[in-house]
């Protein structure tokens, strides 16, 4: 009889898991399968411009179905309970799975419900988000009628998914705003409870005088006690008050419900995993990857393409009985909008934060943690590269599994 | 770089974190808390420091979500104890490194 490997989750890191094995393991031995609770599959990255109308939902929305590979089964419906120990998969449908070998790739969702106040009568009215489709197309409208005021740009808690999109959202703002020559009229404040827009050194040193340049105002260490919808302000735990018109928010981001109903996660609900191997620290047939991870690298779904091709060979090397491959370094790569058609490009691992340099990417050499137009029509490519080579796991030209060491460390 | 906190050389990164928290001990701690305005610390404080240490030493991620539920102090208390700052500060003095994003 066959075997089966199942993936809980087709989103970016699951769909790219599907394609890897689905090459490498024999079909006549191994059955595979994908359980997504969507038909459709987002292109996140694309909910960063959305609200500013640069790209539209049929640029970001594909079917699910069509990313995964022929012999793969896709099962459409809602993840119940994962019971590792029988090794099974409730759904709530009541069907039940078994499997050999476990994926999970159930990624990240956003919790406004974790903060006082933050779903009141005012969400999506002036409380709004842009980590969802519909928040982003909420955004969208409201923008479109938006004549001035203060606008708050704010991250409730780490860890968020591509930590540097609220950043970017602020710099595109400022665009948006002086492009519709009402930027005189908006004040931009961005809001976070870190210690700084930039916390690393050598970026920080770089491009600390990005927010001066454009006149946003920041504010740190600022960990939101509640939104207070009455009056319009957000609410600091030590008193501190920042009032908005509008309040563009990063809520809290939490594991899939069903890493909670099965007790297999932190209090965030990601999953405890071995941050070199990406198999559970606990259950020896299960693996994780993508957002749904705790491993301290960004959820990014270039961190997911990276650990896809070290778990690719993790899964393969499990199933042969041979040791793992501590591997995975938590490589990181991403272009930030920084506003007025410019991006910068930022390359990073567990070890190394984002430094100065040159990054050997197939089209033309791009520069590292510098604003270039180049990075930005980089940016905007992506979304094609993301539908024809990422998504099915194909390599990316030059750009290795690990992060190369940087010329001057 | 090397600098002398309590009579010691210590490793530290050049915002002042301890690079290797083995090297910490409650005099540094002390030392830190009165550069950072802290002042003297108290019992509050050494219950913080004490649970990030351990938490580190465990590889968890820090939050300040995670504080408040570990039943070691509030939100608001750590606000409290630490002000302008609770997890930057807290996390200097207990030796470990300061909480990041990713740039």
């Amino acid at each position: 009889m066959s075997k089966h490997l199942l993936i809980l989750g087709g989103g970016t890191a699951g769909t790219m898991m599907a394609n890897h094995l689905r090459r490498r393991l024999p079909a006549s031995e191994w059955r595979m399968t994908v359980v997504d609770r969507s038909e459709k599959h987002l292109y996140q990255p694309g909910f960063l411009f959305l609200p500013f109308g640069i790209y539209d939902e049929s640029q970001i929305v594909r079917q699910t179905r069509d990313f995964i590979p022929r012999d793969v089964e896709f099962v459409q419906a809602e993840v119940n309970q994962i019971t590792p120990q029988d090794h099974a998969v409730t759904l709530k449908d009541g069907r039940e799975l078994r499997y050999d070998v476990l994926i999970v790739a159930t990624g990240c969702r956003t919790a406004p419900e974790e903060t006082e106040g933050m779903l009141g009568p005012k969400w999506r009215v002036n409380v709004h988000d842009f980590y969802t489709l519909d928040g982003a197309k909420a955004l969208r409208e409201k923008l479109k009628s938006f004549s001035g005021g203060r606008v708050v740009v704010h991250i409730n808690e780490m860890p968020i998914k591509c930590p540097v999109a609220p950043l970017e959202f602020t710099f595109l703002a400022d665009t948006f705003f002086r492009e519709r020559g009402i930027r005189d009229k908006v004040t931009l404040t961005y809001v976070t409870p870190l210690s700084g827009a930039f916390t690393k050194p050598k970026a920080s040193k770089k491009l600390g005088h990005l927010l001066g340049d454009k006149g946003i105002e920041l504010v740190t260490d600022f960990v939101a006690e509640r939104v207070d919808q009455e009056n319009d302000k957000l609410v600091c735990f030590d008193g501190r008050k920042v009032p908005y018109d509008l309040l563009v928010t990063t809520p809290t981001n939490m594991g899939d419900e069903a890493v909670r109903r099965s007790a297999l996660g932190d209090d965030l609900d990601f999953i405890p995993t071995h941050k070199h191997t990406l198999q559970s620290l606990q259950h020896p047939d299960v693996f994780i990857i993508g957002d749904a991870t705790n491993v301290p690298a960004s959820k990014a779904g270039s961190v997911a393409h990276f650990e896809s091709e070290t778990l690719a060979d993790n899964v393969i090397r499990h199933i042969q009985g041979e040791p793992l491959k501590e591997e995975f370094d938590g490589h990181s790569n991403c272009f930030i909008e920084s506003g007025n058609g410019k991006a910068l490009l930022i390359d990073f691992n567990y070890e190394y934060e984002p430094h100065e340099g040159n990054f050997p990417f197939a089209f033309g050499p791009m520069k590292l943690l510098k604003e270039s137009r180049l990075n930005h029509l980089g940016k905007l490519a992506f979304r094609h590269v993301y539908w024809n080579v990422l998504l099915k796991a194909w390599p990316l030209p030059g750009i290795s599994r690990q992060k190369k060491k940087p010329l001057n460390a | 770089m090397k600098k002398n906190i309590a009579g010691t050389e210590i490793d530290v990164n050049e915002e002042g974190y301890l690079t290797d928290m083995s090297q910490w001990n409650e005099q540094i701690a002390a030392a830190i808390a009165v550069e950072e305005g802290i002042g003297a610390l108290v019992d509050g404080h050494m219950k913080v420091v004490r649970y990030l240490r351990e938490q580190q030493a465990k590889g968890a991620a820090l939050t300040i979500r995670s504080m408040g539920k570990s039943g070691v102090v509030t939100t608001k208390e750590l606000y409290d104890l630490f002000p302008g700052g609770p997890l930057k500060k807290s996390s200097k003095i207990a030796g470990i490194p300061k909480p990041v994003g990713c740039i």
